[in-house]
């Protein structure tokens, strides 16, 4: 018996399974990030917290934006804006791959009745300098989900690795629903009448409107304008974390607790552990987007392209160092103030706390 | 005499690593058990996208003992009045040997006492245990990964291991995971975990129960199934497809067929379109009639049993539905501007990003094939100017369209198929627009040594110029190819460039392309990068030269010293190249010859210990009153045979060159019998030296005949 013939998953049922099936084995469950995004990888909750040692689980739903890819809502199968369901598994467990089969058993496809294959495929993002190895999931021809062991993030070699499964949605609501078209996905049903509420009720609009606005109304002028504003908030963001997050460094990483948390915060100890990343990082996908509205608007030249997009990695790339040092100097902190509250205490910010006699 | 079986249980193997992987691993285990004289059977192997595992039947299970004679100290040492010292109870106790089995061996440096030592084999489970690891880390793979530790490396993670010798399970480790007896059957139709009971066949058949068959199982049964699907449809042949085999091979552990269908109105798209879509987006295979034609049918390999309920074909359906809608809807959309309307956004299309868009490139490339138009009609061969103007202009316009930007390996294929339905200009004649279409379709071609050339001139010059663009904006860049490292295949466009030059009979010298191609390039902003032209000619000259040799002897099949000689005179004019060598390889067998490149080598060799000496040759050869007869002999045969050699050459006639060269032979001979060239006389000298130039340069304007390997003298 397969889910597409009999009383198959609503889209909004298939995304409250994945999250449940994977909230029982340990994810947190994240909300979509509320920035721009072109995947969910670009996601803070993806992007960030894959670097350095600190395990993680997560799971959420990410709307992601890719203007060129808009069809003005008239290709069956084309979005400007899809729904990924993305799991980041940090460390991967040993039986990742059999816990994404389970997942998809979740949503009620019957893998006995069905064909699986794990193909080759290798994820690169130059602009946030990060790739991985993995898999794209092909069920019955179809791709569903892209499998990717991360080794880099943001020309961070990390360790431990992550697994990252990013499901695409409407594809599997597709393949469950046995649609041809995505606007036809039964997105919910009226729990008294049974009365469908289709995809295209819910985002014909959307896509219609942003592949207008992508294509034809984006000020060029203006969102060149925006992008330099971003990138130069950015930028001297990311300088004075840089500069606090150095002069911890020169002073030999080491600072006492109580100096450190004197001076109403304006130790350099203090001053590193308050650099706002997350913001600076904020500004890096902004600038992120309007690159993609910019190169769907044809208004990037093939001189300026290859330049844009190093701009923007220059950014990803200054962020994830810099967030890594930082991660470094509170986990160093956070274990001083846990193990000898009341005495001073030295605090090494490179590695791992020695203790101290 | 145990088997020995070694199983790597791995997350999805890339399929297009899995077979060369699994043959260094054969190598690498073999190289392992001959080094340490394990190996007396043979090694299989078995490979799924899930599992390296190879078998070597019948090892030793430990190696031999080595007796081996250690020498002591010397017997003036060990003995002391007939008793043996503490030296010689001190090295019998080093040698584990009883002081009563020590023995006396005569040296050259005198007699010592010695001792016989059996060196205990080691086991092969030791030896594997200790081995195996190193040799499954060395394998080499495309790309890798770490999962568990940076240092460990492995093309996806490894998660379980079987390695025994008959039914005993081997102490070994890799990457943190034991060997075991345990292995792991058909992802979706084994449930359970497939205990091994022993190497050999024994592990065969549980693979096979647990759903797991072999390579050469596999290819079997999905070429059955195939011709099985097939027959359901009267008249049907499905296309053979021999890469594409070899990937569903190694994406499946069980192999089975489904026969599926598509609406037969999609067969108004161009076949291109069709089969590229179903090769090698989905891995269908096609099917055609007895004519070729497609039919509304495709073949997809799956990886399960079988499809009872149909729901598999239903997915794959309703996939390639998707896919030729889109391609229709992009085929469609791409009507709404022509060609032409397209050229002015290729400026928005980066070609390289130091060389400019591909509006640049286009231009260049529009003025490099007028210049070798013109070279062609200087030849009297005949190219219609207004064809290959136009199909220069729009062959790089397709990058622009939807359908090419979804499918990327359809690029001039698309541009020629657009090219022929729409109307580009009205007052071109049908004929004329066909052959523009013809040429923007066919000059990515040939793509490989094996594919076809363009089939039309126009589409061969289109071809070059494309190419010699390219190679020249990057070798002007200093972005010449090295080793494994060739990111833009530029090694592949000089040898399509070669191949065209040669099949074609293009007219042309290598140098002078690339000099052309190069200054198309002048006074654009990419130039501020550019190398030194002196740089530049020296890396092109060498790189095409390494091209025309790859060309002579792999494509051609010229053996390796008629191609070194050929090229010795010249590696600049490729179908002269070609000529030269056809006419070199039927006199090569002569005994003229042989004794001609012996004589070359030795000229050579007199001119250049003359050079280094400072000493030069004469202005022009002179019969002289005290010159000696094999002098003017030698002297008579070159104002007589080198008019004649001369003409042949002209003409191209090269093997009537030969021949007459041939006759050169016994002068030749005779002269280096009799003649010493370096005598004390400068005049003499001088005149003899130029002798030798001047035949030198006779003999190596068809081959450098020194580069002759001669045949063992009888």
């Amino acid at each position: 018996m397969t889910p597409a013939k009999s009383n198959p998953l609503t889209f909004q049922e298939l995304i409250l399974r994945l999250q449940t099936f994977w909230a029982e084995r340990g994810c947190i469950l994240q909300q979509p990030y509320d920035v721009e995004v072109g995947a969910g990888t670009m996601a803070p909750e993806t992007f960030l917290r894959v670097l350095g040692p600190k395990p993680y689980k997560v799971a959420y739903v990410q709307p992601s934006r890719r203007p060129a890819d808009g069809r003005y809502g008239e290709n069956p199968n084309r979005l400007f804006k899809h729904m990924q369901l993305q799991v980041i598994l940090k460390p991967p467990p040993e039986n990742v791959q059999e816990l994404y089969l389970e997942s998809l058993e979740a949503i009620g496809i019957d893998l006995r009745h069905h064909d699986i294959k794990f193909e080759e495929d290798n994820w690169e993002a130059p602009t946030l300098s990060a790739w991985g190895v993995g898999w794209q999931v092909m069920l019955d021809g179809q791709e569903i989900t892209q499998f990717t062991y991360f080794q880099q993030c943001g020309g961070v070699d990390l360790f431990p690795i992550c697994a990252e499964l990013t499901y695409g949605l409407e594809r599997i609501a597709q393949f469950l629903q046995d649609l041809d078209s995505i606007y036809d996905i039964v997105w919910a049903r009226d729990p008294q009448t049974g009365a469908p509420v289709r995809y295209g009720d819910v985002r014909l609009a959307d896509e219609l409107q942003f592949s207008v606005y992508n294509f034809e109304a984006a000020d060029v002028d203006k969102s060149w304008e925006h992008f330099r504003l971003y990138e130069a908030e950015c930028k001297t963001l990311l300088e004075e974390i840089r500069v606090n997050l150095d002069s911890v460094e020169a002073s030999g990483g080491t600072v006492s607790v109580s100096v450190a948390m004197a001076d109403g915060g304006q130790t350099a100890m203090a001053r590193a552990l308050r650099g706002p990343i997350l913001a600076a990082y904020d500004l890096c996908l902004k600038c992120s987007h309007l690159f993609n509205i910019l190169d769907a608007r044809g208004a990037i030249s093939v001189t300026e392209r290859v330049g844009v997009i190093a701009r923007v990695r220059a950014l990803a790339v200054g962020i994830a160092k810099a967030w890594v040092d930082q991660q470094k100097l509170e986990d160093g902190f956070e274990r001083d103030i846990e193990a000898k509250p009341n005495q001073k205490k030295k605090v090494n910010s490179n590695k791992q706390l020695s203790p101290v006699g | 005499m145990p088997d020995f079986l070694l199983e790597i249980g791995c997350e999805e193997i890339p399929a297009r690593m899995i077979d060369a992987a699994s043959q260094e691993l054969r190598e690498r285990v073999g190289a392992l058990l001959t080094r340490e004289r394990l190996l007396s059977g043979e090694i299989s192997s078995l490979d799924t996208p899930r599992r390296l595992a190879l078998m070597a039947s019948g090892i030793a299970a430990a190696q031999a003992d080595v007796i081996e004679q250690i020498t002591g100290p010397s017997v003036n040492v060990a003995y002391k009045e007939g008793q043996l010292t503490p030296a010689a109870h001190a090295f019998a106790k080093k040698t584990g040997v009883d002081v009563s089995h020590l023995e006396k061996v005569s040296t050259p440096k005198g007699e010592y006492i010695s001792a016989k030592v059996t060196k205990k084999g080691r086991t092969a489970a030791e030896i594997l245990a200790e081995g195996l690891p190193k040799e499954i880390s060395a394998i080499y793979w495309p790309k890798n990964m770490y999962w568990r530790k940076p240092s460990e490396r492995f093309v996806r993670p490894v998660r379980w291991l079987v390695a025994m010798l008959d039914g005993e399970t081997l102490p070994m480790e890799f990457d943190g995971i034991r060997a075991g007896n345990i292995s792991r059957g058909h992802r979706i139709l084994t449930d359970a975990p497939v205990a091994i009971p022993r190497s050999g066949s024994a592990y065969v058949d549980s693979l096979r129960a647990a759903k797991v068959l072999g390579r050469a199982e596999r290819e079997h049964q999905i070429r059955k199934a195939l011709d099985a699907a097939t027959r359901t449809i009267p008249g049907a042949r499905w296309r053979e497809d021999e890469p594409l085999l070899d990937t569903v091979v190694n994406l499946t552990e069980y192999p089975s067929v489904i026969l599926g269908g598509f609406e037969a109105q999609f067969l108004a798209l161009p076949e291109e379109v069709l089969v590229t879509v179903m090769r090698d987006h989905q891995k269908y295979f096609a099917l055609e009639d007895a004519n070729g034609k497609l039919l509304p049918h495709f073949l997809a390999v799956l990886n399960t049993d079988s499809d009872p309920h149909g729901f598999i074909r239903q997915g794959n359906e309703r996939v390639l539905r998707a896919r030729f809608n889109d391609a229709r809807f992009f085929w469609e959309t791409d009507q709404k501007k022509s060609l032409l309307e397209r050229f002015d956004l290729l400026r928005n299309v980066t070609f390289q990003k130091d060389l400019g868009s591909y509006y640049d490139k286009t231009q260049r490339v529009q003025r490099l094939c007028s210049w070798l138009s013109e070279i062609l009609k200087q030849n009297e061969v005949v190219v219609r100017p207004g064809v290959i103007h136009k199909a220069a202009c729009l062959a790089k316009t397709d990058l622009t369209t939807e359908l090419v930007k979804e499918f990327t390996e359809l690029q001039g294929i698309i541009g020629g198929l657009y090219a022929r339905v729409q109307q580009l200009d009205p007052n071109l004649p049908e004929a004329t627009r066909f052959a523009i279409a013809d040429a923007i379709y066919d000059h990515y071609k040939p793509e490989s040594t094996d594919d076809d050339i363009p089939r039309s001139l126009e589409g061969a010059i289109l071809s070059i110029g494309d190419k010699a663009d390219t190679i020249a904006g990057m070798f002007a860049l200093g972005l010449v190819p090295s080793g494994s490292k060739d990111p833009f295949a530029l090694r592949r466009q000089a040898n399509a460039i070669v191949k065209v030059i040669a099949e074609k009979k293009v007219p042309i010298r290598l140098s002078e392309l690339m000099r052309d191609a190069r200054s198309g390039y002048q006074k654009s902003e990419a130039e501020k990068k550019f190398v030194d032209d002196r740089k530049y000619e020296d890396s092109v000259k060498t790189f095409f030269r390494e091209r025309l040799e790859f060309y002579l002897r792999e494509v051609c099949g010229y053996a390796y010293d008629v191609v070194k000689a050929v090229l010795g005179a010249d590696a600049d004019d490729v179908v002269d190249a070609l000529a030269r060598a056809q006419a070199v390889k039927q006199v090569l067998h002569m005994p003229e010859f042989q004794a001609i490149g012996a004589a070359c080598k030795r000229m050579r060799n007199i001119l250049r210990q003359a050079d280094e000496k400072g000493i030069a040759p004469a202005e022009r050869v002179e019969t002289q009153k005290d010159s000696s007869d094999e002098e003017k002999n030698l002297i008579r045969y070159l104002e007589q045979s080198g008019d004649k050699v001369e003409q042949h050459r002209k003409k191209k006639e090269y093997l009537e060159a030969l021949q007459l060269l041939s006759a050169a032979r016994e002068p030749v001979d005779r002269f280096f019998d009799k003649v010493m060239v370096m005598v004390e006389d400068h005049q003499v000298r001088a005149n003899r030296l130029a002798l030798l130039r001047t035949l030198l340069h006779e003999f190596s304007t068809i081959a450098d005949f020194s580069e002759i390997v001669t045949e063992a003298k009888a």
